[in-house]
Parts: C-alpha cells; structure tokens; sequence
C-alpha cells in the first residue's frame, strides 16, 4: 500500500463505523435556531438513544416551503419535517408525502385543539406532532417606559397617548416595525390587535362560514385600528425589513415591539442587557382581550424516509415532558402544545403564557382554509393590503374590499358576499 | 460517371460532425431540452387530485386572459420594460462614455478599469446585501453621507417607496453590470487604427467630431451586440431583485418584474402553494417575449449593420 492509499482506506473504514448509526436529518425553516438544537436539544436526545444521530439542517424561513417540496419531488429531504400548522402540512400528507403518526405513544399528551392544525378536516388522521405555538403582543423597552414615566396600558386609547408621549419625548421610536417585508404589518399587527375586536374564533369561523366578512365588523374595524399606528412608525419604515427592526428594538432605540412571542429569545440573544417587559393586544371599545395562540410548529416523517422506526423513536421523545421543557427553556417564546409538565423560566416567556388565562384564544385568520387557494391566496392578500395601509397608499375600507372581494373570488361560502 | 468520381473525391465531412458533436449535445441536454420540457408542462394541467393531462392553451388564455392573472403579468412587464429602459439609458451610454474616455490611454487608466470592472464580479446577493445597507433609513451611511451636503430632501427610504423602488433597483444594476459594456466598447474602440485618428487631426476634427464620425460608426456593431445582451440579460432577471425585495418584489409589487413572477407563481410563496403548469407558463411568456425581441432586432437592425473591414 502506498502513502495515499492508508489514509484513504482509514477513511472509507471510519465510514463503514459511522454506517451502523442511524442518521436523521430535520428539514426546518427556523435557522434561528441551529444554535439550540445542535447544542442543547440533540445532545439530550442522542444521550437517551446512542444509535442514532441527529442533524438539524434548516433553510431560510421565506424559502422553506418552495425548498422542501423541491427536495420531496427530488427524494433528497430529511427524514424528518418540520410541518407548517394548516394546509401546507396537510396538502404534503395528502400528496403522500408525510407518514401517518396515528398508534404513536406520545400522541395521548396533545389535546384536539393542539392536534387540529396537523390533522385531516376530519380530525382522525394526525401527521405531525405538534411541536410549539407562538403568541402574539407588544414588548417594551422597560428602561424607556420608566424614564418617561408611563404604566403599561391596556385600553386602545391608554396605547395610543403613551404613544404620542413617546413621540414627543424624541428619544426613542415609538413603535418599532417596518413594512419592507410585508408579512409583520399583517402578523405583528392585523392578527396581532385583530381578534379582540372580531371577537376571536367567533369571527375567524364566522369567515370560514361565510357569516363575517373582511370589509365589515370587526374585520373591517382592525383594520382602521391598525391605520392609527401609522404616525408611530420609525423614519424610513416603509424600507426597513424585519430584521432591521429587531436590530433596532435590541440596541435600545425604541419603546414598543410588536411581538411574536418567538422574538423574546432573538432579543435575549441580541441584547442581553436590554430590559424588556410584554403587554397583551390592548383592548379596544371595552371588549376582552384575544390573543393568537397559534400553532405553529410540528414536526412529522418523510414517507420516502429509510429511517421510520428511529423517526418515529424521535417524534414519541418530541411528545415528552423532557423535550417540552428543554424546548421551552432553550426556545423562550415557543410555548409547548403537550399537556404535559414544564415551567419556563423567562420572566417575559411567562407574562406572554399568562395571557392564555386572562385573555380568550383565536389563531390568525387566513390559515385555516382561507389560504388553500394558489391564487389569490388569503395570507398574502392580507400581508399586501396591511402595509399598504401602513404606507398610506390604501384606505382600511379599500384594503377590506380587496381582501374581502379576492376571498370571494372562490371560496364558496362567501361568494357574492 | 462524373457524379459517382465527384463524390469520391468529396467524402462526408465526418470531422465538422465530430467536433461540433460535444457542444451541440451539452446544448441540447441542458438548454434545449429543458426549454422544450418547460413549454410542454405549460401545455399540462392537473385538477385537484387527478392525474395530470393535455389542457391545450388553457392556461395561456387564464394567464392573458383572467384578471386575476393578467393583472400581475402586465405589472410585472411594464416593470421589465422599465427596467430595460433603465439599462439602456443609463449603462449603455454612460458604459460608451466611459470607454471612450479610457481609450485616450489617460494615466491611470488601468486602475479606472478595473475600479469600474469590479462591481460586475462581485455576487449579487453582496451587491444587494451592500446596497440594501447603504440605503437603510435606520443606521445606512446614506443619511450620513447626505446630510453634510445639506440634502436631507434625498434621505428617503428609496427601496420602500412604490415609485421609487424600480428605478433604485435599476440603478444598483446598473452599477454593478456597467463594467460588461464599457468592456466591450473599450475592445471595439482599440480595434480602431491610429492612421484614422492622425488623418480626422489633421483635417482640424476635434474630439467630438471624432467619435461622431470615426468611433461611433466603427463600433455600432457593439452597440447592437451590448444592447442584445442588455435585452436578455432584463427580461432574464431576477436574483436582484429577489435578493433585496424578496419575492414579493414589493411594496405592493412595484419592483415585481417577470423573473419574481415566475418564481412566485412556479414554487409559491409563504403560504400560498407554487402552481408548476402556470409557472411554465410563465416561463413560456417570458420566452416569447425574448425571442419576439431578438427576432425584431436580427430584422431591422442587425441586417442594417455593416461591418466595416480596418
């Protein structure tokens, strides 16, 4: 054997060592969180199961969907997929593409609401585990609010004059979020200070049945509700991306965020030193809170996968209370589904949590359903026409109109509606 | 008999077959296949769980002819043509100006070129990310830079206004890529022989006259060459835009050009599930557009060009 050879031979060896474990990949599209999977959450399982081996391989959020259909046509994606709530998912289960998880142990700890957004219409056929679900809300600069002296407010109008007051005062940008990429004038803000005033899942399904339209009620109402933030947005917010805005709120330069819970962990990685505290959608006329408590994450099997068995070994560990409260704790912000027991130590994780018994529960709109048309989709129509009113360039009655009359282009209940 | 000794003596010229078999092959298997695959699924449909099948034109006529499609298309071509526009208005010529000016073997020149050549290598994805900083109304440099000069006016957010996204788009491409034209001309404008200068400075011509007369004639076949590239190169595009308005080309899809609408329509977006028969479809106008374009330029420029022999 010559001198290249030995080293090659060790090589193709080492493989054959390596071949006896079981390798999973996780197709996700949180990249954001590399850092805890690699470094907290697969250690603590592959020390449980030394056979297998896990790799968490996401991709970027905006490219997920469009990637992982193209690696599933091509036969290249994990084993494991990381399942967006609602019609995505089921159009994958549909398409064959994703195992059926019914007789998984770990499935008695979710409930059926928890299930619904990764289960068939029927509700019998559950295929993903639902891993997480994120809320929405304000959080504030803690150091601005005390330094102009203001209480954290809760009534529409008290919002509104803390805003003013934060203007005046010069320091710090009132309301931190642009509306370059379109999606937070929609999440963080339509669904986020909506569902008080259509009054939550009484108005998501009154859509759905055809009962409640966009461009009325209470549909019509959040939508001139969010116009009046538009004098509160910072300097150039019509160019400024989301991440600018993160960037922004973490180096201290504004006063309120509106939130995905799911922000709490960027900003404490950002900007651990910023102190930061969270408010819930404020109430606007009187009428009780509702948060979006939405399913968003679950985690199911590529049908097309060699590995089944340790998937799913996987998938039933994803459904204990050992990864509830890893993921809770690694993950402030993402709040686990599973009935099972974990606490979250992040004060600001905690206050969002707190709300789900203080305030009733809806999930944003246009996910159930309403999205499953290509074209005109619900979700993006809502992204376009909330930061056009953001930007000036719609009225609330013209972006209701819009949004409402592209619903009723084909989704029957709502035909000529 | 004349016929069979003829044929003898000319044989099949098996060689031209050959070499030219390698290239036409790769052609055939990465480009023309593809084209030719990509217009026959633009010929398929698929209903809602069913198997996919011949749909003739249909989803020609819903693209041109269903608002719901023909509204963004159009956008997304009156955009593109602004988007050449742009090119052909601004690069071309400041492209030509800038060759002209490096042809006088000005002391440095080298170093210009290769300033101006720089930003054309470089990936777009840094040219937008780069871009995307500098004009940044939170902490971008171009509030920095403005301010001094006392033009505060100009500090606006350039890439979030509808009207003004597109042209903002158009001249960071315009930046980057005018090193491939100014290139070109420089190549043709060295072709040019001294004696023709020499002979233009003696009847008393002046610099202007010169180009006029000598260098702009002379190099007209590069001018219809760059503005083909040109052609192509924007009803092509694509990863600018994406990579710095994502593919929501936004706001509300002022920067949208056909490029981000294909990708949007062929892989979907965020919620909304990619549609591949109208994605080819798509493809299938954009490649009609190309082509007519081509087409127009080979009938009634290319046929006018004269080379002229120095």
């Amino acid at each position: 054997m010559n001198r290249t050879l030995i080293p090659l031979s060790l090589l193709l060896l080492a493989g054959l060592a390596g071949a006896q474990k079981t390798t999973l990949t996780i197709e996700s599209w949180r990249n954001d969180d590399l850092k805890v999977w690699r470094d907290s959450i697969i250690p603590a399982f592959e020390k449980q199961n030394p056979d297998i081996r896990v790799v968490f391989s996401p991709s970027a959020p905006a490219e997920y969907n469009a990637v992982l259909d193209a690696k599933l046509k091509a036969g290249t994606a994990g084993d494991l997929i990381t399942c967006r709530p609602f019609d995505k998912s089921l159009e994958l289960f549909a398409a064959k593409r994703l195992t059926s998880l019914n007789g998984l142990p770990g499935l008695n700890n979710f409930d059926a609401v928890a299930k619904a957004a990764w289960s068939t219409d029927d509700g019998k056929t559950t295929f993903c585990i639902p891993m997480a679900s994120v809320i929405h809300g304000f959080i504030y600069n803690k150091t601005a609010f005390k330094e102009l002296g203001l209480s954290v407010p809760t009534t529409e109008a008290q919002f509104l004059s803390a805003m003013t007051k934060i203007k005046a005062s010069g320091k710090y940008e009132p309301l931190v979020m642009g509306t370059k990429d379109q999606w937070e004038s929609a999440t963080m803000g339509y669904q986020n200070i909506g569902p008080t005033l259509w009054n939550g899942e009484t108005g998501r399904k009154g859509l759905l049945s055809g009962a409640a339209q966009y461009n009325k009620g209470g549909f019509l109402q959040a939508f001139q509700a969010l116009e009046r933030w538009k004098p509160f947005l910072p300097r150039g917010y019509q160019a400024l991306a989301y991440p600018d805005a993160q960037n922004m709120f973490a180096q201290g330069r504004g006063a309120v965020y509106p939130a995905g819970s799911w922000d709490i962990g960027t900003f404490r990685q950002m900007n651990p030193k910023l102190e930061i505290g969270a408010f819930a959608p404020y109430s606007v006329a009187g009428k009780k809170c509702v948060i979006d408590d939405h399913p968003d994450i679950g985690l199911g099997i590529n049908a097309a996968s060699k590995n089944q068995a340790a998937a799913r070994t996987f998938l039933t560990w994803v459904a204990s209370d050992s990864f509830a409260t890893l993921y809770a704790n690694a993950l402030p912000g993402f709040f686990p589904l599973a009935n099972v027991k974990y606490t979250v130590q992040d004060p600001v994780a905690q206050e969002f949590l707190k709300w789900r018994s203080q305030c009733g529960k809806s999930f944003r709109s246009s996910y159930q359903i309403l999205s499953r048309n290509a074209n005109p989709n619900n979700e993006n129509d809502l992204w376009n026409v909330s930061s056009q009113l953001l930007n000036g360039t719609m009225t609330p009655q013209a972006a209701g109109d819009m949004v409402q009359k592209n619903l009723a282009s084909w989704y029957a209940p709502q035909k000529g509606k | 008999m004349t016929y069979l000794t003829r044929r003898a003596r000319r044989p099949f010229p098996w060689h031209i077959v050959v070499f030219l078999a390698p290239a036409v092959l790769i052609y055939t298997v990465v480009m023309i296949y593809p084209i030719l695959a990509s217009l026959w699924l633009s010929l398929q449909t698929r209903a809602a769980d069913g198997p996919e099948h011949f749909a003739g034109l249909a989803n020609y006529r819903r693209l041109l002819g269903s608002e719901l499609y023909a509204q963004p298309l159009w956008n997304a071509v009156r955009n593109n043509v602004v988007f050449f526009a742009i090119h052909m208005l601004a690069q071309n010529p400041v492209g030509l100006l800038l060759a002209v000016l490096l042809s006088f073997r000005l002391r440095g020149s080298a170093v210009y070129r290769t300033l101006l050549f720089t930003p054309t290598v470089l990936s777009v994805v840094i040219i937008g990310f780069v871009w995307k900083l500098i004009l940044n109304p939170a902490w971008g440099v171009q509030r920095g830079l403005l301010e001094p000069l006392g033009l505060q006016a100009l500090d606006q957010p350039w890439l979030g206004l509808p009207g003004t996204a597109l042209p903002t788009l158009g001249l960071i491409s315009v930046w980057q890529n005018i090193g491939i034209p100014m290139l070109l001309f420089l190549a043709a404008l060295v072709r040019i022989p001294d004696e023709l200068y020499e002979a233009a400075r003696l009847d008393g011509a002046g610099g202007w006259t010169i180009f006029r007369r000598i260098q702009l004639p002379l190099i007209l076949p590069t001018v219809g060459i760059v503005s083909v590239l040109t052609f192509v190169g924007n009803f092509n595009a694509f990863d600018l835009i994406y990579s710095v308005q994502g593919a929501l080309a936004g706001p509300n899809f002022a920067s949208d050009i056909l490029g981000t609408l294909f990708y949007r329509t062929f892989f979907g977006y965020q919620l909304q599930p990619g549609d591949e028969y109208m994605g080819a479809a798509v493809a299938g106008v954009m490649l009609t557009i190309i082509l007519a374009g081509l087409l127009l330029y080979l009938v009634t420029v290319q046929r006018r060009l004269t080379e002229v022999e120095l």
